[in-house]
């Protein structure tokens, strides 16, 4: 009757456990959420609508992007964003300050693992927005994208190691929060520099070369413009492929930065509070 | 049994804590250099407890109660010194030792607020990996006993601080850990919940065989728990032993309560400190050593109905105890050390 659980099934529950709470968590402020939301859905539309301005005005394209590609691209980044977001500096910030992550330090679990699960949670949860509000932008701004089939089957692949790649950095940077107390500066900083490398601004290819030579070099790029690029049929074979070997590097080097910067922190760390 | 469930040998930790006085100024002045103060929380404390022990950990606050206890669960790396619970260093917080112990801490929430109690519990169900047989005899053992049956389905937020004690204390319990470390676990709760919860961690102990480590505010859990106690002051240890060795340690008086025939008027001031007076009865707090020569003489001189002599509450002895500058109880405490754990 006591059917013993392999590792991994056991990590399956506890995630299906996670998942579940998270859900039932996050549906109780399901008003709160479609504040969160509609900022999410904003900030895509105001540069749009920005550059289909501009695109119309130039005679209808900037940088060899279309009024109708610049609707697909911001679609496609509206989308992938939402897929990839984090928000787990601040929970950090909160959880070490108030001495919350004592009780999950008491756990025989990983930590992250209930992030991820609780990130997933959410994103499952207002896909229920975000999907009716991609169509509802689509009906109106008229995208045009032409994937190549491989590049379809390539996408969701791209989608997840672009998570990855957000994840682990983003989560050792919320590490921060067992050394500083003011984490708000650490991570504005690196907000600013990530939209912009991202592509979430703009897309890359209107930047000065320069500017995206270093983009390569970074992470935010495959964190974001990559998996759109991907999916709106701008890359090669050789660069979709290329892209996802750049994706593994830093995953690797996030999970070894996020596995050392934990350690260091929990030997720090003073569980204030009761 | 072989070896102690839990040993602390010279267990230490320094706290550096940023200081800086209030106002502009200081804030800028600490920005160019940071002066630090260095906390001695836990000051080289030295026990073992063995299997199935239920051991009261007293001191007044801020004496380091709680951070041994965080130390020996895993969620705080000592600055100095050892210690093995379970045969496991609690701070590589191995998971087989997560898994075999718990921490209960008067407002730390293993608890989801938002959704009913027994969401939570299945989570802890999973995470701890408890097959579901033994989970469901489990929950219907603590729901028996804690008396949570009404409970279980009640989002966390609409419970009252005593009923979410109570579930908190039942999830911190359902992987059935054999090492039980217990802060506060009866704070703010009133008479009859503290009650409960007291003659619930006496059958925990007794049914699993579990070792307890237990800290509070009030000798009531205490004594109807503890046999043995251990005593920390300023970090430092001051006492180990049983309760009343405790008593008779730390207290230098008895209390002796005379009933006399002839009504109030007396004054018995001559023979003690007059503690109490009311109604024919008299309560008189005497030196310890001149308790004998004292009551003879109350039986000699008055016309004595009844006549005890009690030790003082146990309250009391701690607050004597308590009450001592750092330098006494520092030297009292070397003296109390148990020679073979040095």
């Amino acid at each position: 009757m006591t059917a013993i659980l392999t590792p991994f099934q056991n990590l399956c529950a506890i995630y299906r456990g996670f998942f579940r709470t998270s859900l039932a968590v996050q549906f109780q402020y399901r008003v709160a959420m479609l504040i969160w939301l509609l900022g999410g859905i904003m900030e895509p539309l105001v540069y749009l609508v920005v550059w289909t301005t501009v695109a119309q005005q130039q005679g209808g394209a900037v940088g060899g992007f279309t009024v109708q590609e610049f609707a697909a691209y911001y679609i496609g980044a509206m989308l992938v964003n939402h897929a990839v977001f984090t928000w787990i500096m601040w929970e950090y910030d909160y959880r070490i300050r108030s001495g919350e992550f004592s009780a999950t330090l008491l756990r025989p679990i990983h930590p992250i693992h209930r992030d991820i699960a609780e990130n997933l949670a959410y994103k499952v949860l207002t896909l229920a927005v975000m999907l009716p509000a991609a169509l509802l932008l689509a009906w109106i701004f008229q995208p045009r994208w032409a994937p190549q089939p491989w590049a379809l089957a390539l996408f969701p692949l791209a989608l997840v190691l672009a998570f990855f790649t957000r994840f682990f950095l983003d989560w050792s940077l919320a590490m921060a929060a067992f050394w500083t107390t003011r984490i708000n500066a650490i991570n504005q900083a690196y907000f600013v520099v990530l939209i912009f490398f991202a592509g979430r601004v703009a897309p890359l290819d209107l930047f000065p070369e320069a500017v995206q030579r270093l983009a390569l070099v970074l992470p935010f790029r495959w964190m974001l413009a990559f998996p759109v690029e991907l999916i709106l049929g701008r890359l090669t074979l050789a660069e979709a492929l290329g892209g996802m070997v750049a994706q593994l590097i830093w995953i690797g080097l996030g999970l070894i930065l996020a596995r050392t910067i934990y350690r260091a922190g929990i030997r720090r760390y003073a569980a204030f509070g009761a | 049994m072989a070896s102690p469930v839990i040993q602390v040998h010279d267990l230490r930790k320094i706290y550096m804590v940023g200081e800086r006085e209030a106002g502009v100024l200081a804030a800028v002045r600490s920005l160019v250099r940071r002066r630090t103060r260095a906390i001695r929380a836990v000051d080289g404390i030295t026990f073992h407890v063995d299997a199935g022990e239920i051991v009261g950990f007293l001191g007044p606050n801020g004496a380091g109660k709680t951070t041994t206890l965080k130390m020996l669960a895993g969620l705080l790396h000592p600055t100095e010194g050892d210690a093995r619970v379970l045969g496991f260093r609690p701070w590589e917080r191995d998971r087989e030792y997560l898994r075999r112990m718990t921490l209960v801490m008067g407002q730390r929430n293993q608890l989801i607020w938002d959704i009913p109690v027994v969401d939570s519990f299945e989570l802890n169900r999973a995470i701890y990996n408890i097959p579901p047989e033994a989970y469901r005899q489990t929950v219907e053992e603590l729901v028996a006993l804690l008396e949570l049956g009404p409970l279980l389905h009640k989002p966390v937020r609409n419970l009252s601080l005593g009923e979410r004690m109570k579930c908190e204390i039942a999830a911190s319990l359902l992987h059935r850990p054999r090492v039980l470390f217990l802060d506060e676990p009866t704070i703010g709760l009133d008479v009859t919940m503290q009650r409960r919860i007291r003659g619930f961690v006496a059958e925990y102990n007794r049914r699993t065989g579990a070792t307890v480590l237990l800290t509070s505010h009030y000798m009531a859990d205490v004594e109807a728990l503890c046999r043995r106690v251990i005593v920390i002051h300023h970090g430092v240890l001051l006492f180990d032993g049983a309760l009343e060795a405790l008593v008779e340690r730390f207290s230098p008086f008895k209390l002796i309560t005379v009933e006399l025939a002839d009504l109030p008027a007396r004054d018995l001031s001559a023979y003690g400190q007059v503690v109490r007076q009311d109604e024919g009865t008299v309560t008189l707090r005497v030196p310890k050593a001149i308790t004998p020569e004292v009551t003879g003489r109350l039986l000699a001189d008055l016309e004595v109905l009844d006549l005890t002599v009690q030790d003082p509450p146990i309250e009391e002895v701690i607050e004597q105890v308590f009450a001592q500058p750092e330098e006494t109880t520092l030297a009292t405490g070397n003296g109390e050390l148990r020679p073979e754990l040095l």
